[in-house]
């Protein structure tokens, strides 16, 4: 059904693929596995049109077409839904499935016809969905069968679907899994792109493995195992889980009573959350995205308005919920934000520069009557960090926005690390982070915790939450639905949390 | 290398703002050859050309600097016009109300006085930015125009000497009187009026660079304006660095009223700006936003904004309006030019504001 | 004071509002594609001196007698066609900063009128004034205020409106589904360009009878104003067109008829700041609960 042959594509210096070739069978699920950056989603994207392949063909049913733009792919019948929804929040869930392909005439759109339309497609698929809802009031779950109707009102006949497992809970993976294999059932074939290796193994007829830019395997699913894919993928033997020694608990760190943070439009973020962070523990906060995980660490961080916050926020028995993040990081809070590129670093400062955010106004970086900034004294501080975290490259003058995803996570690791914190918040550490990075990053927060650190992860990866925790709460629409240990706990207690809230 | 990269561009952005202008002043049936010696051709004679070069291109760092200190947070300071007038009548008010004081009194009095008054009116749009997130550009437009209508209100009320039939104030004192350049060059004559403020333009420029890249409030302000999420993080806080840098950014284009005032009307002259706000804002950017850039970038503006007038009245058809052609031009070059340098000009990205 | 309120208040409301109705809803579609435009008042002066000058030359060069205006009308379209579509390019094509090429538009007008009057008019930046018989005082006044819902319709009831909404609340959507976010962003400033000139003709050949020096005098801001406060919608926006006519009319009254305790006149100056200072009034006021086209401003790459 489609076949990419001899695919390469460049972005400035890095190759993102190179001679790709990718065969799917019409009427099947075919899985593409890689770890980020593996040139998956690349491939994709040039499949449908976003991106122009350097050199390479592509073959729809057998012929060679040109798709230059997602117009030619779409009259093709080929559809895309992407890792983050392509939805306009503003408007509904018709006038975002018509959206370029409007019902009606240049001067009338018809948005009845549209909303029939609609409705036909929902029944036949099983997608429940109401016409008339904005968008931005739909969950998460139902965001995703808009954007499968996107494609299907186009009469989409390959669905191309990266990381659609990303933002659901177990239960509705499972459910999704059944909109797949009714697709298949109506002829339709499916791509999804993913590095969940159980997912590939659940739902897949073939997979293709991906490693930097290259295609390293292509398999029957029902032919091979997690471990061999793990491998494929990685090039080694992967250490799946982490090893770690007992933890030895002190006395209680971080201590949050009844916190509740409301978002501008009065809906409840976090809704009355109380737990405790211990010296010498690592605390895990495990549940899909969009849950309240980020409100509550950046609350906890001090980068929420006093106004919208109530509850208690005790620090080594301080209440710290009206200061503000610099008295914060004081006090010895660090915080590793999960959006490294927004939060975490000026890209367009260089890596010295970036080191000393946080600690910029005061000694050892400032000096010469408290007010000019101490150049070899920044040089030693990054000089350190590159040195102990493994940053490159190893230029201290290079700007932020050269360094990969890996590294720039190194560095803020470092960065936050090196003042010695007392109470860590982590979020989402290893996104977008390559493997041999991962490995680092868990041994440091271990050894972090080891040294008598608290600390606080919040993470939407499962492996990596429940391997590093030595306690695992579970947040489901603002609160704490419960608490297991993870040592223990198994996959379908944890979802069940994650999805029922209780 | 590097240095080279960031020298073409401006240059290009100068070249090609000349061949536009060219040919526009070609399509009008004038002779551009002509247009341009007269333009360029006046600035390096001695000593009336230099002097007078250098004598426009004060006020030219000044609002350089002023718009260059705003956009290193992010902020598009347009304001610098408004800013300059409400402190050089500043300066005057107190060079009049105060004219029998001496001059180690009264010249760093009314220094104060054009500082502080730029600060002020600067750091109303950074007020208002901060605290109610409207943008900068449309406030500081208004305040532009409210600045004028104010300042001429009190000149003419207030301030002028009856019968004056110019719209000025009084003299100031004596003592507020500060040096031409000619007192201490030989050779020089004091009839031009390059005076003691083109020094401090200098020195402005080395306090700015020191200020923005050696001190942790320079840091602030530059990370506000790189990224001001990851600056917020940082415990930085955004509301304090707009207003801070507004009030910079006013009290630099507020400098202006002391090579004015002070070192050549000795009063407050109506209209005595030719556009030195806006065209700070070309400075600022053809100079990158660096103080060494500004200093070439105002000699470069002086130099046009001096040919202009000579531009003017002998030819025939072309009006020192091609000033401002040339420098909008110019903008708009160095404003596309980011898309070949592969960064985007973050100027007036902060996300608090809509416009 | 209550001989102010009369209905010759009401049609100076009117008039003085048209060119801020004609250059905020041009601004509401290129702003509601993503597109600032803070070139919204170099528009208007480009379409000012235009519609004068050939105007004028209409009737001097070809004789064209009582239909010079309308000639001027349509050239002032052209010129804000041509400038907008400068300003398109640069921020389009080359993703330049919005608000800089914009600030750069309005500097290049404040020079290019000046430039071609000294040329052809050999004039200090005016053009030569022009008989009644030559305006067009009504015209202008009508389009505007048609367009208005017009513009609704087309905005919320046409394909063309649906996709240019998200291409300015978030063009990745858009692209995905086979939509040209450039060439709706275009089409969003060329109609800026459209309108503004048409606000700005108003201004030199309706309004008035010539063409001074920055006539504007920052209506390209108020209308930009007007365009926040009305949260970017037609009729809203309107309406905000209109109070900021009728402060301005009240204003204009105002001078002569109302005195201060003194007894003398309020001074011209006062008059003359208050819709400077309503603007900031209103902007600090009302922008917080204003929310504007979310990709507002930011130029679309596709990044990975």
């Amino acid at each position: 059904m489609l076949e990419l042959r001899n695919i390469t594509k460049r972005f400035g210096a890095v190759l993102a693929n190179d001679h790709v070739n990718i065969k799917v069978g019409p009427g099947t699920i075919h899985a593409i596995v890689g770890e980020n950056g593996a040139g998956k989603s690349t491939a994709m994207r040039i499949a449908y049109g976003f991106y122009k392949a350097d050199s390479g063909e592509i073959l729809v049913d057998g012929q060679t077409r040109e798709i230059n733009s997602p117009h030619d792919a779409i009259a093709l019948g080929v559809g895309m839904v992407h890792q983050h929804f392509m939805l306009v929040e503003t408007m509904t869930v018709a006038e975002n499935i018509v959206l370029g392909a409007e019902p009606g005439s240049a001067i009338a759109l018809d948005l009845n016809s549209a909303a029939s339309q609609i409705r036909q497609l929902s029944e036949e698929f099983k997608l429940a969905v109401n016409p008339d809802e904005p968008v931005e009031h739909l969950s998460v779950g139902q965001q995703q069968r808009v954007e499968l109707l996107k494609a299907l009102y186009r009469h989409a006949r390959l669905l191309i679907l990266d990381e659609p497992t990303a933002v659901l809970t177990p239960l509705e993976v499972e459910e999704f899994f059944s909109i797949l294999r009714r697709m298949r059932e109506q002829g339709k074939t499916v791509i999804i792109i993913t590095h969940k290796l159980s997912e590939v193994l659940a739902i897949s007829d073939e997979v293709t493995v991906m490693r930097d830019g290259k295609v390293v395997g292509c398999l029957q699913t029902k032919d091979t195992n997690a471990a061999e894919l793990a491998r494929l993928m990685v090039g080694r033997e992967v250490l799946l889980r982490l090893e770690k020694g007992e933890a030895k608990i002190g006395e209680a760190e971080l201590n949050v009573k009844s916190l509740t943070v409301t978002a501008n439009d009065g809906t409840k973020r976090v809704d009355n959350v109380s737990f405790q962070v211990r010296k010498g523990e690592i605390v895990g906060i495990a549940g899909v995205e969009g849950n309240g995980q980020t409100e509550l660490v950046e609350a906890l961080a001090g980068l929420v308005g006093a106004a919208l916050l109530s509850g208690e926020i005790e620090f080594e028995d301080k209440n710290i919920a009206t200061r503000g993040a610099r008295s914060r990081r004081e006090l010895g809070i660090a915080h590793i934000p999960e959006d490294r590129h927004r939060r975490g670093l000026l890209l367009d400062f260089t890596l010295a520069e970036n080191s000393i955010l946080g600690v910029h106004y005061r000694k050892p970086i400032v000096s010469y009557a408290g007010v000019f900034l101490d150049d070899m004294a920044i040089q030693r501080r990054v000089g350190e960090i590159i040195e102990r975290f493994d940053v490159r490259p190893a230029n201290p003058t290079l700007p932020a926005r050269a360094l990969s995803g890996g590294n720039q996570q190194k560095l803020i690791i470092g960065r936050e690390f090196y003042v010695g914190p007392k109470l860590l918040l982590v979020s989402q550490p290893t996104r977008g982070v390559d493997i041999g990075a991962i490995e680092f990053i868990h041994r440091k927060l271990v050894e972090l915790r080891d040294g008598g650190s608290a600390v606080l992860l919040v993470s939407a990866e499962l492996e990596e939450v429940t391997s590093l925790s030595d306690r695992l709460l579970i947040i489901h629409q603002g609160r704490i639905a419960g608490e297991v240990d993870p040592k223990v706990a198994t996959l379908e207690e944890i979802g069940l949390l994650m999805t029922r809230g209780h | 290398m590097k240095l080279l990269r960031e020298l073409l561009f401006p240059l290009i952005a100068v070249v090609a703002a000349f061949i536009v202008g060219g040919i526009l002043i070609l399509l009008i049936g004038d002779n551009p050859i002509e247009a341009y010696r007269l333009l360029l051709g006046s600035a390096l004679s001695w000593p009336d050309g230099i002097g007078y070069t250098l004598f426009h291109a004060t006020p030219l760092i000044f609002t350089g600097l002023a718009v260059l200190v705003g956009f290193r947070c992010g902020l598009f300071n347009i304001g610098a016009e408004g800013q300059l007038y409400i402190a050089a009548f500043a300066t005057a008010w107190f060079g009049i109300t105060f004219a029998n004081l001496s001059a180690w009194l009264l010249i760093p009095m009314c220094f104060a006085a054009a500082i502080l008054a730029g600060a002020f009116w600067g750091a109303i749009p950074g007020v208002l930015k901060a605290r109610f997130g409207s943008h900068e550009v449309i406030n500081t437009i208004m305040l532009n125009f409210i600045a004028i209508a104010l300042v001429s209100y009190f000149t003419q009320y207030h301030y002028k000497i009856p019968g004056d039939p110019i719209l000025q104030t009084a003299p100031i004192g004596y003592g507020a009187h500060i040096a031409r350049l000619g007192k201490f060059i030989p050779g020089f004559p004091e009839r031009i009026p390059l005076n003691l403020a083109f020094i401090l333009a200098l020195v402005a420029c080395g306090l700015v660079y020191l200020f923005l890249w050696r001190t942790k409030w320079g840091y602030e302000i530059r990370a506000t304006g790189s990224n001001p999420t990851a600056a917020e993080y940082g415990g930085i806080s955004i509301r304090k660095q707009i207003i801070l840098a507004m009030a910079v950014s006013g009290a630099l284009a507020g400098m202006v009223g002391i090579n004015d005032v002070m070192g050549y009307h000795y009063r407050y002259y109506d209209g005595f700006s030719d556009n030195y706000g806006f065209t700070g804002i070309a400075v600022a950017l053809l100079g990158r936003n660096h103080p060494v850039g500004v200093i070439i970038s105002a000699l470069l503006f002086a130099v046009l904004q001096h040919g202009g007038i000579y531009v003017d009245g002998f030819s025939e058809h072309v009006t020192k309006d091609i000033v401002q052609v040339l420098q909008g031009i110019i903008i708009l070059f160095v404003a596309a030019e980011a898309f070949f340098r592969g960064s985007f000009g973050r100027f007036g990205l902060l996300k608090r504001s809509k416009v | 004071m209550r001989d102010i309120f009369t209905l010759s208040l009401f049609w100076s409301t009117l008039r003085l509002a048209t060119p801020l109705v004609l250059a905020a809803l041009g601004g509401m579609f290129s702003e509601r594609s993503g597109v600032i435009n803070i070139a919204l008042e170099g528009k208007m002066l480009a379409g000012a001196f235009t519609a004068a000058a050939v105007t004028y030359a209409a009737d001097a060069k070809l004789g064209m007698g009582n239909a010079s205006p309308w000639l001027g009308l349509l050239a002032a379209i052209a010129a804000g066609l041509f400038i907008a579509a400068i300003y398109a390019v640069t921020c389009i094509r080359f993703k330049a900063d919005q608000v800089v090429s914009g600030a750069a538009i309005n500097i290049l007008m404040f020079g290019i009128p000046g430039f071609l009057s000294g040329a052809f008019f050999l004039s200090s930046g005016s053009t030569p004034q022009l008989p009644r018989g030559h305006l067009i005082p009504w015209t202008p006044i009508i389009i505007a205020f048609a367009l208005v819902p017009i513009s609704w319709y087309v905005l919320y009831r046409t394909p063309f409106g649906l996709r240019l909404r998200s291409v300015g609340e978030k063009p990745e959507a858009a692209d995905a589904a086979g939509v040209s976010v450039k060439r709706m962003r275009y089409s969003g400033v060329l109609i800026a360009g459209v309108l503004a000139g048409i606000g700005g003709a108003y201004l030199s050949i309706g309004q008035s009878s010539l063409f001074t020096r920055n006539m504007t005098a920052g209506r390209g801001f108020i209308a930009l104003a007007a365009l926040i406060f009305g949260k970017w919608r037609p009729f809203q926006t309107m309406l905000a067109c209109l109070l900021f006519g009728f402060t301005e009319a009240v204003s204009i009254q105002m001078q002569g008829a109302v005195k201060l305790p003194s007894g003398e006149d309020i001074p011209v100056q006062f008059i003359q700041m208050v819709p400077y200072v309503l603007t900031i009034v209103v902007l600090a006021g009302f922008i917080g609960s204003s929310r504007p086209p979310q990709a507002l401003g930011i130029p679309y790459e596709k990044e990975k």
